[in-house]
């Protein structure tokens, strides 16, 4: 089946990443497809350039940037733009257009509209929402 | 269907809307803090029918990161995240009562 | 030949305390103009999102309750609201939102795009959804 999944909430914060994360690796590993992961609310932070935690601890961004489909392929990720941009998560391109120095969305992430998640939902088999 | 509850009934009504409103096929998935209404307490009542219908299921790695692997009521069923994906695969859209 | 879903709008927080209820609002609107079949349920503290005569002055917050009004126009008219909901908050109908829609198999008639239903109606209607987004 193809799957799309929807995290409303940040890395650490709440737990809705971490169990997104798990239950789309265990998706992957029966050989399905994740077809998208849309970011929303707060889950844009999940896309951070600049996270740096403990060392003893899992690094929720990178998990999300090194899972791939189960052929090597890499997932499509992506942040939407208008949450992004109301919590400074900047790609160089919104960057440029909003005259602000630096960026920091990681590069496996894209920024895109609302219409994938909408599109995410028409064309999966399965959309599953994890949040607060 | 399949709903998914990830707040303790403790904490948010989740639990108690999430049954007001599924019908007689939903089965309910406690995931997160949402297992700590697995356990035997106070709000057991809440989800004990549904429990012996078997209409109950929790996160088995969220029952043993909060230490209430040897509380979980009886016909609670205890899944792995295959099993979450199984379930959503078997039931269609899920909910979540978050 | 493209593909109708039933999406579902499951809001069940209040407006203002958290983001929630004002993003569900901005994908929902995006939604319309992919031609799908759309609904918003209103369930718990929910409900106060569409209850009428807010005023966010004093709180320095952009008030965007009006945005309701214009779904209508985006053949959004099916928002429907627990009425144990509202009974338990102490609300009733004349307190939501008076939205309408123009009902073009109708003569353009108006009519309300808001229906109070029961918790077991709700179920009915919930079972009948291809997608649900929870905010």
């Amino acid at each position: 089946m193809k799957f799309s999944i929807q995290i409303n909430e940040g890395p650490y914060q709440h737990q809705a990443s971490d169990t997104a994360y798990q239950f789309a690796k265990a998706a992957i590993e029966k050989g399905h497809e994740i077809f998208r992961v849309f970011f929303y609310h707060d889950g844009v932070n999940n896309a951070s350039n600049f996270t740096v935690p403990p060392q003893d601890d899992r690094n929720v961004v990178k998990l999300w940037a090194e899972l791939k489909q189960s052929d090597g392929s890499d997932i499509d990720k992506v942040v939407c733009v208008a949450a992004a941009l109301r919590r400074g998560m900047l790609d160089e391109s919104e960057a440029g257009k909003n005259s602000i120095e630096g960026h920091n969305i990681h590069p496996s992430f894209r920024i895109s509209g609302l219409g994938q998640l909408i599109e995410a939902g028409i064309q999966s088999d399965r959309l599953v929402v994890f949040g607060d | 269907m399949l709903h998914t509850v990830n707040k303790s009934s403790f904490e948010r009504n989740s639990l108690q809307s999430c049954i007001n409103i599924i019908d007689d096929n939903s089965v309910i998935l406690l995931i997160e803090d949402g297992v700590i209404s697995c356990t035997n307490n106070a709000n057991s009542e809440m989800i004990a029918g549904l429990a012996e219908d078997g209409r109950v299921y929790a996160l088995q790695g969220d029952v043993d990161a909060r230490g209430i692997s040897s509380k979980v009521a009886d016909n609670i069923k205890l899944v792995d995240y295959a099993e979450f994906v199984d379930l959503v695969v078997e039931h269609g859209t899920p909910v979540s009562w978050v | 030949m493209s593909i109708t879903k039933k999406f579902m709008y499951l809001n069940r927080k209040s407006s203002y305390g958290t983001v929630y209820a004002i993003e569900s609002l901005e994908v929902v609107l995006i939604a319309a103009a992919f031609d799908q079949d759309v609904s918003l349920a209103f369930i718990d503290d929910g409900v106060f999102q569409i209850v009428n005569g807010q005023n966010t002055d004093g709180i320095g917050m952009k008030n965007f309750s009006k945005t309701f009004h214009a779904l209508g126009d985006y053949d959004i008219n099916k928002l429907y609201v627990s009425k144990e909901s509202l009974d338990e908050r102490g609300l009733n109908e004349d307190d939501i939102m008076p939205l309408v829609y123009e009902d073009e198999d109708d003569d353009w008639a108006e009519k309300p795009s808001v229906k109070v239903v029961s918790n077991a109606e709700l179920s009915l209607i919930m079972s009948e959804q291809d997608v649900c987004l929870s905010f």
